[in-house]
C-alpha cells in the first residue's frame, strides 16, 4: 500500500474508542486513571489483569501487547501493559497494574497474550514483581542463582554473585511416542556459529526431529536499561542505542530514543534534519538486511560461502556512505535530540554522487542475490514451507518487522504511525503471505529495494534544499528536565521490527525508568512455535530467518 | 621474515627478473624468499623452538567466536575488503578443539563468563587470545553494569588488547599481526591476576551467599563466583 493513500482510510476501518468509552467498557475493574503522553492509562486491580486485557482485546480490538514495563516507586510496584492495534498502532492504551510494596504480586496476562510470558519473566527477574498464574516464572536474563533484583531500589550492585555451569539433564528423558522412539537432549550454543551470537537453545530431539526447543537468553545482558537510567537525556544516552541492535542498525535505534525523548520534552525537529535522518536510517536498514541475508545463507548453505562475501561487499559500500555521513563505521552516535550532529559531508556533490552510484548498482546486486539464493532449488527446498508462523500466532507473540510481514501482517510503523519524513515519500510496505522461512527472507530483500527508493528521494530533496534553510538542529536547552511524573511510550520501525522506548521522567535530567521494547525479544519467543516438529536443520533455518541480534534480545 | 627488497612496480624489471630466475632453475624460483633470508646455504641452522614459533605465528586458526558488537567488525575483518587471510590467520574454526587463537569480541557478562572459560579450556595448547574492544579491557561503556565482568582478563589470560568501540577492522588486523610477531618471538602469554575460576561448588569458601545457595546448587556443580566489590 502506498503512502499516498491518506491515513483516513485506515481510521475508517478501525473505529477508535474514546477514553471514556474504554472506561465504560472496563467498568469497575478500573480504580484510577494514569494517562501517559501517548495513551490513556487505566489503573486496575492487581487481580483483574486477565479480565481487563481480554476485554480490551476481544471487545475493543487492542490485539497487540507491545510491551510490559515494570518499575518500583517509593510506595508501590507497578506493571504497565502497553496495548496497541495491529491495524492502527496510533490507537494505544496503557493498563497500569499497581502491586503491594511489601509483597509485589499481580495477576499474569499470559493467558490473554502469549507474549506476556517472557515480558513478565523479565519483570520478575529485574524488578522482582511476581505474577500469579504465570506458567513458568523463572529468571530469564540473569543466572538462576542470582541474588536480588537489580533494577529494584534497594539493590546492592557490589554484592558477590555466583553463576553456575550446569550439566543439563533431559527433561523429556522418559518421553516415548512409541516403542521405537527415544529422545536426546542437545545443547545448541551459547557458543555456536548458527546462533548469531550468544544464544543457547535447549533442544530435545527424537531422531532428527525436534520435539521441544527452548531459547535460553541472557548471555549478553549488559544492563542497557540501567545504563540509560544513569545517563542524562541530552547527551549521555544517545551512544547506547547504537549498541542494542549492533548490526549497523545504529541510526534506526537512535531514532527510537530520539523520538521518545523529543516527544517527552516537546522538541520539534527541523524538516531538513528529518530528511537526513530518514536517509541515514534507510541506509542502516539496507546494511542490516544485507547481514541478515549473509548470515542466513551461512546458516542454510554452510561455511563462509559466496553469498556471505557478496552481501558483506554490499554492506561495506553502505558502511562507507554511513562513515562519510557520520564519521563512524558502526556506532554512529549521529542523532541529537532536535536533529543530527552535523550536516552532510563536504563536498556535498561527491557524497550525492557516491550515494547515487551505490543506488545504481543495487538492483544488479539484488538480481545477483536472487540468482544465488532465492532461485536456488536446494535453498528453496530448505526454506519453503519450513518454519511456519501463522499470522494469528505471530500477533499473539507480538512479532513485528519482517517476521510479521513475512506472515502477511501488514504492519509497518513508518507508514502506520508516521514519523520523520516517511509520510512525504513514495514507497510501499512489503508483505509476503508464505509465513515460512523463505517469505521472511524475501521480505527483507524486497525491503532493501524499498529503502533504496526512499534514499533516492531523500537525495533528490537534499540536493535541491536551499542553502540558507539547512537547519540541522533545533534549539534545545543544554540540560533537559521533563516535567515530573510524565510517562511516554514511543516506537519506531527498526530493522527487526517495532523498537519502542518507555520513559518516565521524575523532574531531574535523567529518566527515572527507561524501558526498551526490543523487537527481537518478542520475535525470538516465536521460535518454539516454528521449530517444534521440524527437522533440526529447519530449526537453524528458522532461527536464521528470525534475524535476531542478541544485543537487543538481552539488552 | 621481512625483506629489504621493496615491492617492484616496474614491469620491465619484473619480467627480466622472472626470466633470470627461471634460467637459474626451479629451486631458486620456489625458494627465493626463504633463500634470501637464509643465505646461499641449503641448510638452516636455528633453534627448534624458534622455528616452531615462526610456524605457529605464520599459520593461525581462529576460533569463530561471536559475542557482541565487535563480532560484526570481526566478520568484516574475515570477509572481503579486509581479508584477514592475507596474514595467514583467516581460517575461522567453529570448534575450539581445532583453534589456536580466540578473538574475544564483546562484553562478558556473568552468565557467559563460565561458558567462555569452558570454551577457552577446550582449546589445545599453545593457545592465544586477542581481546577485541573496550569491553574486554575494562567492561567498556558497560563497566558500571551490575551484570558485566570488568574485562575478559578477569576470566582468561589475554595476549593482545585491541582498543576501540568497536575497533575498526584495520585495528584488529594490526592486533593480529602484532600477536603473530609476539608468537614468532616466543613471548609467553600473560597470566590473569586474581581471576574468576571455574570450580566445584563444594570448594567455595562457606559464607552467607554460599549458605543461601546450598540447597539450589549441587556439591559437584561447576560455578564461578564474582566478587564485584573487588573488581577494578
Amino acid at each position: 500500500m502506498s503512502l499516498e493513500v491518506p491515513d483516513t482510510t485506515e481510521t475508517d476501518e478501525v473505529p477508535e474508542r474514546t477514553p471514556d468509552e474504554l472506561a465504560a467498557l472496563l467498568g469497575d475493574l478500573v480504580i484510577d486513571r494514569d494517562d501517559h503522553l501517548n495513551a490513556p492509562g487505566f489503573v486496575i486491580r492487581p487481580d483483574a489483569v486477565q479480565e481487563t486485557l481480554s476485554r480490551l482485546k476481544q471487545e475493543a480490538g487492542y490485539d497487540h501487547l507491545s510491551l510490559v514495563t515494570a518499575q518500583e516507586y517509593e510506595n508501590r510496584y507497578e506493571s504497565i501493559y502497553h496495548l496497541k492495534k495491529f491495524d492502527d498502532p496510533t490507537q494505544e492504551v496503557s493498563v497500569v497494574v499497581p502491586a503491594d510494596k511489601d509483597r509485589p504480586v499481580s495477576e499474569s496476562g499470559e493467558a490473554v497474550f502469549r507474549t506476556a510470558d517472557w515480558h513478565e519473566r523479565e519483570a520478575y527477574d529485574l524488578i522482582g514483581i511476581e505474577y500469579d498464574d504465570h506458567p513458568d516464572l523463572r529468571r530469564i536474563l540473569l543466572p538462576e542463582t542470582w541474588q536480588g533484583h537489580p533494577l529494584s531500589m534497594d539493590y546492592d550492585k557490589d554484592r558477590p554473585q555466583i553463576a553456575t555451569l550446569p550439566e543439563h539433564a533431559n527433561p523429556l528423558a522418559d518421553h516415548h511416542r512409541d516403542a521405537e522412539s527415544d529422545t536426546m537432549f542437545l545443547n545448541i550454543g551459547p557458543h555456536h556459529p548458527a546462533t548469531h551470537g550468544v544464544l543457547h537453545l535447549k533442544t530435545i530431539l527424537d531422531g532428527e526431529q525436534v520435539i521441544d526447543v527452548e531459547p535460553d537468553i541472557g548471555y549478553l545482558h549488559r544492563c542497557e536499561e540501567q545504563m540509560a537510567q544513569s545517563g542524562t537525556y541530552r547527551h549521555q544516552i544517545m551512544p547506547y542505542p547504537d549498541r542494542w541492535d549492533y548490526i549497523s542498525a545504529g541510526l534506526l535505534n537512535e531514532w527510537a530514543y530520539a523520538r521518545a525523548a523529543e516527544d517527552l520534552a516537546d522538541i520539534d525537529v527541523p524538516e531538513y534534519a528529518q530528511v537526513i535522518r530518514t536517509m541515514g536510517a534507510e541506509m542502516c536498514r539496507i546494511a542490516a538486511h544485507m547481514l541478515a541475508l549473509a548470515t542466513f545463507a551461512l546458516d542454510v548453505n554452510g561455511d563462509f560461502t559466496a553469498t556471505f562475501m557478496y552481501a558483506i561487499n554490499d554492506r561495506e559500500r553502505v558502511q562507507d556512505l554511513l562513515e562519510d555521513l557520520t564519521g563512524q563505521r558502526l556506532m554512529f552516535n549521529y542523532f541529537r535530540l532536535g536533529g543530527v550532529v552535523w550536516d552532510l559531508p563536504e563536498p556535498r556533490e561527491e557524497f550525492f554522487s557516491k550515494t547515487r552510484d551505490f543506488l545504481d548498482q543495487l538492483p544488479g546486486s539484488v538480481e545477483e542475490y536472487h540468482d544465488l539464493v532465492t532461485a536456488n532449488e536446494i535453498f528453496q527446498m530448505r526454506t519453503i514451507d519450513t518454519g511456519i508462523l501463522p499470522p494469528a500466532v505471530a500477533k499473539d507473540y507480538g512479532a513485528t518487522g519482517p517476521v510479521a510481514r513475512g506472515s502477511g501482517i501488514d504492519y509497518d510503523l513508518r507508514r502506520d504511525d508516521p514519523y520523520g519524513y516517511y509520510d512525504e515519500l513514495d514507497w510501499d510496505v512489503v508483505t509476503e503471505d508464505g509465513c515460512d522461512n523463505y517469505s521472511r527472507l524475501l521480505v527483507r530483500m524486497r525491503e532493501v529495494e524499498e529503502s533504496a527508493k526512499i534514499i533516492e528521494q531523500c537525495v533528490d530533496l537534499l540536493e535541491d534544499w536551499p542553502e540558507d534553510e539547512r537547519t540541522i538542529q533545533a534549539n534545545v536547552p543544554r540540560t533537559l528536565r521533563p516535567d515530573d511524573d510524565t510517562e511516554i511510550y514511543r516506537a519506531v520501525e527498526a530493522a527487526k521490527g517495532e523498537l519502542g522506548i518507555y520513559m518516565r521522567a521524575d523532574g531531574t535530567d535523567k529518566p527515572a525508568r527507561f524501558k526498551i521494547r526490543s523487537p527481537c525479544f518478542s520475535n525470538l519467543q516465536t521460535l518454539p512455535e516454528m521449530a517444534n516438529g521440524e527437522y533440526i536443520p529447519d530449526v537453524i533455518a528458522a532461527l536464521g530467518s528470525l534475524d535476531i541480534v542478541l544485543g537487543e534480545v538481552d539488552r | 621474515m621481512s625483506s629489504d627488497q621493496p615491492f617492484i612496480t616496474d614491469e620491465s624489471r619484473v619480467v627480466t627478473q622472472t626470466r633470470d630466475s627461471r634460467m637459474e632453475g626451479q629451486g631458486d624460483r620456489f625458494n627465493s624468499r626463504l633463500r634470501e633470508a637464509f643465505g646461499s646455504s641449503p641448510f638452516i641452522l636455528t633453534k627448534f623452538d624458534k622455528f616452531l614459533n615462526w610456524c605457529r605465528g605464520s599459520s593461525m586458526f581462529m576460533l569463530q567466536f561471536g559475542i557482541a558488537c565487535c563480532s560484526i567488525e570481526m566478520m568484516h575483518t574475515y570477509a572481503v575488503k579486509h581479508d584477514l587471510d592475507r596474514f595467514g590467520s583467516g581460517v575461522p574454526r567453529a570448534s575450539p578443539r581445532q583453534a589456536d587463537v580466540m578473538i574475544v569480541p564483546g562484553t562478558i557478562v556473568s552468565k557467559f563468563a563460565p561458558r567462555m572459560k569452558r570454551v577457552y579450556d577446550q582449546m589445545p595448547e599453545p593457545k592465544f587470545v586477542v581481546g577485541m574492544g573496550s569491553c574486554t579491557i575494562s567492561g567498556g561503556p558497560f563497566q558500571e553494569g551490575y551484570n558485566v565482568i570488568k574485562g575478559a582478563e578477569e576470566v582468561i589470560p589475554i595476549d593482545i588488547h585491541v582498543p576501540g568501540c568497536p575497533p575498526r577492522p584495520e585495528a584488529l588486523v594490526y592486533g593480529v599481526v602484532k600477536l603473530q610477531e609476539r608468537i614468532a618471538n616466543g613471548e609467553a602469554a600473560p597470566v590473569t591476576v586474581k581471576p574468576y575460576e571455574l570450580e566445584e561448588f563444594s570448594d567455595l569458601e562457606r559464607d552467607e551467599l554460599v549458605e543461601t545457595l546450598a540447597d539450589q546448587i549441587d556439591e559437584d556443580e561447576l560455578v564461578m563466583r564474582y566478587n564485584f566489590a573487588d573488581s577494578p
